[in-house]
């Protein structure tokens, strides 16, 4: 009995230590992780020039800090209001973007989970195929025919070619295919037609892989730079990654507005993600499991 | 009336869902994938295009830039597999057993680098890594003992810099990949193996990888896809598409290069398709190779 328990307390050390070790790694990581973001968000309390003089540097010197920057960004003058406007920019083609991308998505995904029909293996097989073509690559035809449809320089021609996301309807048809099929028969017994099922019916009850995908959807369109950088022209429509981007120039006169600007950006994805976290993961992680 | 009739059909309704999908196939996938094929045999300029034949890609086979950015690209990508798969899949490892204390906080944190543009990341990493001695990543060489390095000058560094960006920013999203996967696997061969006598290592060996196969094949071809496609992290690192000697030009910012600064439609054209190519090519290679070991392991 004695030995036993013995062994049993050399385990739970044992455990203990291996515990301590596994935790510190992830606090380590953790670390390393906030560091960079950290580093910056000290710096916005300093002068924009010395990011320039110096670079970017861990600096816990409180007595040199002030809320020069981010009190220049709201002052209401020019920078400030560009600023802002790069910001409302973004907040509205975010918006614009995650609800037409979600109401298509899951309409395509709809059609293409609840009903047996001839084109619809052939249609999931396009789906899957348009995943394999890596978006740099279209970029530059995408680009000319924006131009020849006069779209350029506009939110249309931003958000058109992404709004059938393919992993947003992969992901809302591996949700719809666990829903029973028996209520489209009761739907349709109840008189509701094809359409109304879809919405009445299926729709509510897929509120949980709208969350996952809303949320997914709005940080990729909130970061999204590439294509927005391609169409939009004038400053007045830029968004805030573009805006920040013009702000990079070699004399740095602006980087005040930069670095205050950067920390003051990552703030609503944050937010959101604080308040939805669980769906964040869920929504990201949906493609790998059945690969 | 019959019009109405046929709509609210049963028959139609598949085909009124996936409309908006066929349309956008046709018009932003199809169309642009044909017209970049027939561009990339064409001498586009100002005034009109001519037909060139196989020019463009046998003038890329002479074009010392592309095979940089080539080089460049390929470094990158297995370098980057090399990093963001087994560490990912360590961790999560670990995450997955009882070890580990505040999970969630840690999760949390890993996914912080994927909610910031690649702006702002791009533009810290760049300003850490500044050859002055007072950046971050120089004073950390100094309390390490060595001297100054002009990081983002040299070749090997440069791209140090890069594969620390990438693995900053996705090691936590990669994680999170290799987590959900494990959470599939059932915890009853786990203890069936403990039963057994197996030790740590080898229920990792014999149950954990072979069962987390399908989602690390989804991570590899992602990987695959986005190593070789890589161009926003090199762009903002560099604050812009010129790095000393090219040392952080990609294949996608050559073709960048080409098509939006030179504004050299079909000779960007050919590189897109160059990449469009390696990229199916490596994934089929790779879907193969798996496909094949897992038959033998059965």
């Amino acid at each position: 009995m004695e030995k036993d328990a013995s062994i049993k307390g050399g385990m739970t050390r044992k455990r203990k230590i291996a515990s301590f070790f596994a935790t510190l790694l992830f606090l380590i990581l953790g670390l390393i992780v906030v560091f960079p973001v950290f580093a910056g968000l000290l710096a916005s309390f300093r002068p924009g020039t010395e990011l320039i003089r110096k670079g970017l540097s861990i600096n816990l010197d409180v007595s040199t800090m002030t809320l020069a920057n981010y009190k220049y960004l709201f002052s209401g003058n020019v920078d400030s209001v560009k600023y802002f406007t790069w910001f409302k920019n973004s907040m509205v083609l975010t918006l614009v973007t995650v609800v037409l991308t979600l109401i298509i998505c899951y309409f395509i995904a709809y059609g293409l989970t609840m009903y047996q029909f001839k084109l619809r293996n052939f249609l999931f097989f396009l789906v899957i195929a348009t995943m394999m073509v890596p978006f740099e690559i279209l970029m530059l035809p995408l680009y000319q025919e924006m131009i020849n449809l006069k779209l350029i320089d506009s939110a249309a021609g931003v958000i058109l070619p992404a709004v059938c996301g393919a992993s947003t309807i992969f992901f809302f048809r591996q949700y719809l295919t666990t829903v029973p099929k028996d209520l489209l028969d009761a739907g349709r017994i109840d008189g509701c037609t094809e359409y109304g099922i879809a919405v009445r019916i299926m729709l509510p009850i897929t509120k949980p892989a709208f969350a996952a995908m809303a949320i997914l959807c709005a940080m990729g369109s909130w970061n999204n730079m590439l294509w927005p950088m391609l169409v939009f022209r004038s400053a007045k429509k830029f968004t805030l990654p573009i805006g920040l981007n013009t702000l990079l120039t070699p004399y740095g006169n602006n980087y005040d507005v930069l670095i205050a600007g950067s920390m003051f950006g990552i703030i609503p994805i944050f937010i959101i993600f604080l308040c939805f976290q669980q769906y964040f993961i869920d929504g990201m992680t949906a493609g790998a499991v059945k690969g | 009336m019959k019009f109405k009739k046929i709509f609210y059909s049963q028959k139609a309704a598949p085909y009124v869902f996936v409309l908006p999908f066929l349309l956008s196939f046709i018009f932003f996938w199809i169309y642009p994938l044909f017209s970049t094929v027939t561009m990339s045999f064409q001498d586009i300029t100002a005034t009109g295009k001519e037909f060139i034949g196989f020019k463009n890609y046998t003038k890329l086979l002479n074009d010392k830039v592309f095979h940089t950015a080539m080089l460049n690209s390929f470094e990158y990508m297995i370098l980057s597999i090399a990093l963001l798969i087994p560490f990912p899949m360590l961790y999560a490892v670990l995450m997955d057993g009882n070890l580990v204390k505040a999970k969630g906080l840690w999760k949390a944190l890993l996914y912080l680098p994927a909610l910031t543009s690649v702006v702002i990341s791009g533009t810290l990493f760049r300003l850490m890594f500044s050859e002055y001695s007072t950046g971050q990543m120089n004073v950390i060489m100094h309390a390490l003992g060595f001297g100054s390095q002009k990081w983002l000058k040299v070749k090997a560094t440069g791209l140090g810099a890069l594969l620390t960006l990438c693995c900053w920013r996705w090691t936590g999203v990669n994680m999170l990949y290799f987590l959900s996967g494990l959470k599939s696997i059932d915890k009853n061969l786990y203890e069936a193996a403990e039963i057994d006598g197996a030790s740590a290592v080898q229920k990792f060996r014999y149950i954990t990888i072979p069962l987390l196969k399908p989602t690390t094949i989804y991570v590899f071809t992602i990987s695959i896809y986005a190593g070789l496609a890589m161009f926003l992290e090199s762009f903002m690192l560099w604050a812009g598409n010129a790095s000393p000697n090219n040392i952080g030009l990609t294949i996608v910012g050559y073709l960048y290069r080409r098509g939006i600064e030179k504004n050299q439609m079909g000779y960007a054209s050919a590189v897109g398709l160059v990449l469009l190519i390696l990229a199916l090519i490596i994934n089929m290679v790779q879907l193969v190779l798996n496909g094949s070991f897992k038959k033998e392991e059965r």
